[in-house]
Parts: C-alpha cells; sequence; structure tokens
C-alpha cells in the first residue's frame, strides 16, 4: 500500500493456542490510522481471537502487537481508553433497555448523569432506536440489536473500533444500514478493524484485505488486488438438465476458463472471468442448444478467493462443512 | 440507503456523523462511582425481572408453612413455639439461597457477549463484580424482608422488636457478602447457568438441612449433633436467633462475621482473578 499514514495497528508474530488448537498462529498486520481494514476468513479462522487480544481481553502466546502505539501486553489501559469493541456476540445487556445500555456505558465513561442521558436519546435518534429505547434489548430485532451495539461502542467516539462480524445473519437492509453506520464513522476519522466472512463486505468498506485461514494470513492487499487474484467476478449458470453439466463444462472451458462444479448438480461456475467473456460463455452455451434455467454474474465468493489462492482449500472445508451439517 | 430513507427505517447517517463528531473524551471515573453504576444496573435487572425474587422468597415461605403447620406440633410441642424457633433460621436460608442467585447472573452474563464490553472499557477492574454485589444486596434485604414480615402475619414477635429483627437481617445480608463469592467462583468455572443453580443448591441444601434451622441438635445422634454444631450456617441461626430475641450471643455473631470475612478473603481474589482471565 502506498499509504504513509501512522499505523493504528502493529502486529508482528502475534500468536494464541488453546489447548491443541492453534487459533492465531503466528499473525502480521499492518493497519494504517483512519482506514477501515478488512480481516476475512471463514469461520474458525483466528478472527475472534485476535480482536479479543487486541482489545486486551485475553494475552497472546507469542508476538507484538501496539495499538495507537500502546503495547497490548504493558499499556493495557491506555489501550482500552482508545478502543471500542463491538463483538461478535452482541456486546449489549440483553435484560437492559436500549436507553439503559447507553447510559450505563455514558456513567461508565465518565459522563455526569444528564450528559449520559442526552448522549443516550441522542444516539438512539442518530440510530433510529428510539421508539424502542424503552424496551428490553432482548424484544430487539437482529438489525437493532446491532445498531445499538455500534451505537454502545461511540458512546464516547473511540480512536479504533473493533467490528467482528457485524452483519452475519442480518438480512440485506440491515446490512446495509450498518454499512452506512461503517463508512460514517470511519469518515468522523475512527480507525475500524472489520472481521468477516464475507468479501462482498470487505469489498463494500475496507481499504485494505488480509485474508486470514487456519490462524495465518494468506493473502493480503487491496480489495481490488485481492479480486484481481481471483477474477472480477464469477459467472454462475444453472442449467435446465443437469445430464449436459459435462457438455456445458466443455464449452465454459474452452469460451472463459477454468470451470467449478457446484454442490447443486445442474449448477457450474467460472471462476476467472471477466464481464464480456462471460457474456461470450453464455452465448456459446446457447448456440450449442444447452437449455439454461438462469445464470448471474457476481462476485467471487470467500470458497472463490479461497480456492484462488491456495487451490485446495475449498475441497477441505467442504468435508468439514459436511460434517458440522450431519 | 439513499438520502431518501425515512427516519423511522434506521440508522440517519447525517445524524450519525453529527453524534460522532461531537464527543470529547470526559475524564474517567473513579472506582467508587464505576461500581456504583454496576449496582445500578443490577438494580435494573431486579426491576425488569422481579420474577427472579419470586423463586428465591416462595421456596422459604413454602418451608415456613410446611415446617410450621406440618411438622412444629410435632417438633416443638405447638406450632407457635416451633415457629419462635424457626424463624430466624428461616430468614438465613431464605438469604442464602438468594446467593446462589449470584453466581447464576454472572454466569448468564458471560454466556453473552456483554462482559467482553465490560472488560474492553477503561475502567477499575474488580467494579462489574463489586457492583453487581450491591445489586444482589436488595435482592437479599428483600428476601429476608418477605420471610419476616410473613412470619409476623403467622403469630411470630421477635422479644428485640424491629431492632432485633433488622440486626439479624443485617448479619445475614452481611454474611451472604462474603458467601456469594463462593458462589461467583461456581459462576465462572462452569459451562451453563443451570449447572451454576444445580451445583449451588447441591451445597447449600444439604447444608442448610444439617443445621439448626428446622431442629434443636440436641436430639441429633452424636456425629451428626458434633456437624450440626460446627455448621456456620448453624453458627449464623443461633447469632440470628440471639439478635431477634434481644440476647445477643457474641461469639456466634462474631464467629458468623469472621466465617463471612474468610470466606471473602479466599474466594473474592480467586473470582477477580477468573474474571480478568475468562
Ligand atoms: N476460548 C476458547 N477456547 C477454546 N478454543 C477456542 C476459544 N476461542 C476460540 N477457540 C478456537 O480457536 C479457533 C479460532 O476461533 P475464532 O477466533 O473464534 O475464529 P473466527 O472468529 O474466525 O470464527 C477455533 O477453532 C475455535 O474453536
Ligand atoms: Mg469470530
Amino acid at each position: 500500500m502506498t499509504t504513509h499514514a501512522p499505523l493504528a495497528i502493529e502486529v508482528t508474530g502475534l500468536e494464541k493456542s488453546f489447548g491443541d488448537t492453534h487459533a492465531v498462529a503466528g499473525v502480521d498486520l499492518a493497519v494504517p490510522e483512519g482506514s477501515i481494514y478488512g480481516v476475512l476468513g471463514p469461520n474458525g479462522a483466528g478472527k475472534t481471537t485476535v480482536i479479543r487480544m487486541l482489545a486486551t481481553l485475553i494475552p497472546p502466546d507469542a508476538g507484538t502487537a501496539r495499538v495507537l502505539g500502546h503495547d497490548i501486553r504493558t499499556e493495557g489501559d491506555a489501550v482500552r481508553s482508545l478502543v471500542s469493541l463491538t463483538g461478535q456476540l452482541a456486546s449489549v445487556d440483553e435484560e437492559l433497555t436500549g436507553r439503559e445500555n447507553l447510559i450505563l456505558l455514558g456513567r461508565l465513561l465518565g459522563l455526569s448523569r444528564s450528559a449520559s442521558r442526552t448522549r443516550a436519546d441522542e444516539l438512539l435518534e442518530a440510530f433510529g432506536i428510539s421508539e424502542a429505547a424503552a424496551r428490553l434489548v432482548k424484544h430487539y430485532s437482529g438489525g437493532m440489536r446491532r445498531r445499538l451495539d455500534i451505537a454502545a461502542s461511540i458512546v464516547v467516539t473511540p480512536r479504533l473500533m473493533f467490528l467482528d462480524e457485524p452483519t452475519t445473519g442480518l438480512d440485506p437492509r440491515s446490512r446495509g444500514q450498518v454499512w452506512e453506520i461503517a463508512r460514517a464513522l470511519q469518515a468522523g476519522g475512527t480507525t475500524i478493524l472489520l472481521c468477516t466472512q464475507y468479501l462482498e463486505e470487505a469489498d463494500q468498506l475496507a481499504d485494505g484485505i488480509a485474508v486470514i485461514d487456519r490462524g495465518k494470513v494468506i493473502a493480503e492487499g487491496t480489495p481490488g488486488q485481492l479480486k484481481a487474484s481471483v477474477g472480477t467476478g464469477g459467472l454462475k449458470v444453472r442449467l435446465l438438465d443437469p445430464g449436459q453439466r459435462g457438455d456445458a463444462a466443455g464449452i465454459l472451458e474452452r469460451a472463459v476458463g477454468a470451470v467449478v462444479l457446484d454442490a447443486d448438480p445442474a449448477a457450474l461456475s467460472v471462476s476467472s472471468a471477466d464481464a464480456s467473456r462471460a457474456a461470450d460463455g453464455v452465448s456459446a452455451l446457447a448456440r450449442a442448444g444447452l437449455g439454461i434455467a438462469e445464470f448471474s454474474l457476481g462476485q467471487p465468493s470467500l470458497d472463490e478467493v479461497f480456492l484462488a489462492l491456495t487451490g485446495h482449500l475449498a475441497e477441505e472445508r467442504d468435508a468439514t462443512l459436511e460434517e458440522q451439517s450431519s | 440507503m439513499s438520502t431518501a430513507t425515512p427516519v423511522t427505517a434506521g440508522a440517519d447517517t447525517a445524524a450519525v456523523r453529527q453524534a460522532i463528531a461531537t464527543t470529547a473524551r470526559p475524564p474517567r471515573p473513579g472506582p467508587l462511582s464505576t461500581a456504583l453504576t454496576f449496582g445500578w444496573r443490577g438494580m435494573l435487572k431486579v426491576k425488569h425481572v422481579p420474577e427472579q425474587l419470586l423463586d428465591v422468597t416462595v421456596t422459604p415461605v413454602m418451608f415456613l408453612l410446611m415446617f410450621t403447620y406440618l411438622f412444629g406440633g410435632a417438633i416443638a410441642g405447638s406450632t407457635s413455639a416451633y415457629l419462635d424457633y424457626t424463624l430466624p433460621g428461616l430468614l438465613v436460608m431464605s438469604v442464602l439461597f438468594t446467593t446462589v442467585y449470584s453466581g447464576v447472573s454472572l454466569n448468564t452474563d458471560l454466556t453473552k457477549g456483554v462482559v467482553d464490553r465490560f472488560r474492553s472499557l477503561p475502567i477499575w477492574r474488580p467494579a462489574p463484580l463489586l457492583g453487581s454485589l450491591l445489586g444482589d444486596s436488595v435482592r437479599y434485604v428483600i428476601a429476608g424482608t418477605v420471610i419476616i414480615v410473613v412470619g409476623v402475619a403467622l403469630g411470630y414477635r421477635p422479644d428485640a422488636g424491629v431492632t432485633g429483627a433488622l440486626g439479624a437481617l443485617a448479619l445475614v445480608v452481611v454474611f451472604s457478602f462474603g458467601l456469594s463469592w463462593v458462589f461467583s467462583v461456581l459462576g465462572l468455572l462452569l459451562r451453563s447457568p443451570n449447572a451454576v443453580m444445580n451445583a449451588g443448591f447441591m451445597g447449600i441444601f444439604p447444608l442448610t438441612f444439617l443445621s439448626n434451622v428446622f431442629v434443636d441438635p440436641a436430639t441429633l445422634p452424636g456425629p451428626l449433633e458434633a456437624f450440626v454444631n460446627v455448621n456456620p450456617i448453624s453458627i449464623l441461626a443461633t447469632a440470628c436467633r440471639s439478635l431477634m430475641d434481644g440476647t445477643p450471643d457474641g461469639e456466634a455473631i462474631t464467629t458468623s462475621l469472621v466465617v463471612a470475612a474468610a470466606l471473602a478473603a479466599i474466594f473474592l481474589p480467586i473470582t477477580t482473578r477468573l474474571y480478568r482471565s475468562r
């Protein structure tokens, strides 16, 4: 990256194990101040563990990390006074109302009683939760809870914010709102470390991305660089007749590039294609008389990123997914 | 998601920007103020879920009615004589049962993400624990008051009047401060709130029955009597009886306080260490 901004997060050789699990196995990160930095990886990659160490919740086994210039091991208190954590589990108190949650945090951060009430009402209004202010958080929808969670993180504006999978489980509209909020925070000067499982989310928000798997950074770059290494978009095709998939694969292979057969027996995708070549591929299928149920041109999925980056991880991940579902 | 987004639909981006811009970091609050804020949180929880008080008051009231009217005559000759004997003990039982919930609510917190938030704040680190104890004390006082009021309604009259009853209540609450750290440790070690509840009652239930709360230990076989006599719950019940009867038993009161202090001295540091590293 060409930026010369001072670093908000500087991590070298960070490690953490739980028993035999090497949750974080040597991570290096350099996050420029003022940026949104995406840590992208599948479930169990070690994202949350990295955040928990950087937020001084758990000590690392090895490595060094400085957050806004402060060593996380020896200057924990200084780190805590500059950062906010929006955890993967909603980090708000479900047994209190939304307003009480924000007042509680205001008081804990040193606002006077009246100032914390004013601040709570201001945030409730800004985040569109005024109407639910007096309701217990356990009755909130996922999107409302997430917005409250983020509001709770900016009762006093932090210099750095950890956002751990802020949109997992949210509907597209709530997801868009959370993205808007993240952009507004960045515009206000807050650096954000964003953990996510969605390439689209990292692409939407992040200035830089580290792809992490099994506790290691396996790729790093801007969203553009990352996508270029994968292809600008994936063409997905579903055929009317699964029996024709072999023929279709041959045609797409010639017209576009390497073909991936999906779990769906009628579907296949090409992970390396630009839009016009993808269009050629679709018309080649049509000319050959193969019936197409649907096709789409989209962002590469995390699976495709993994496949492109490592070649073999995708299969192993499928295997673990099967284990989980059985 | 554009500027046309109605205000009610979700976050208002312009207002969010505004809200971010307006804050300066206030000076950090002191330890006491922080602990009191957590105490306030504990009280809000009691306010929102008053049913949790039902759990801990209904059982002792049930025991009070059952023992007084079913066994009272057989044990003490008459129900009113038995009520005089057992009420201070039931006060002890009622409040001590409540302390199990300190561990349960701590464990509930841990299964949610909110503890991570507290631990990431620049606050005095034992504050959440000490503060929730303040909130818990409200529960202790309510549980104790309910038993005394029901007892009075059934005809119990403490010789030392209101002062004696208040003295006994205060002693039990102070003892509970010490005991609750034991359950806090359980709350930090066990996996689910239910496990804490079960383990807690598995301990406190037999200990309460193997005390002088319900029966005079003189009637028990030798080894059992010896155990009952050294059981801290017996000593606490004796101390409460003496306070309510207007004949304060200095030794029992002192022993109760020493036991409470010892429990706190052992289990409070363990609790803070576990809380920090979880
Ligand atoms: N407290 C813990 N105790 C034991 N194992 C853990 C703990 N936290 C995380 N792990 C394990 O460490 C690995 C990384 O987990 P995590 O950091 O939560 O990944 P992610 O957030 O990327 O999904 C996983 O295998 C997980 O099971
Ligand atoms: Mg995670």
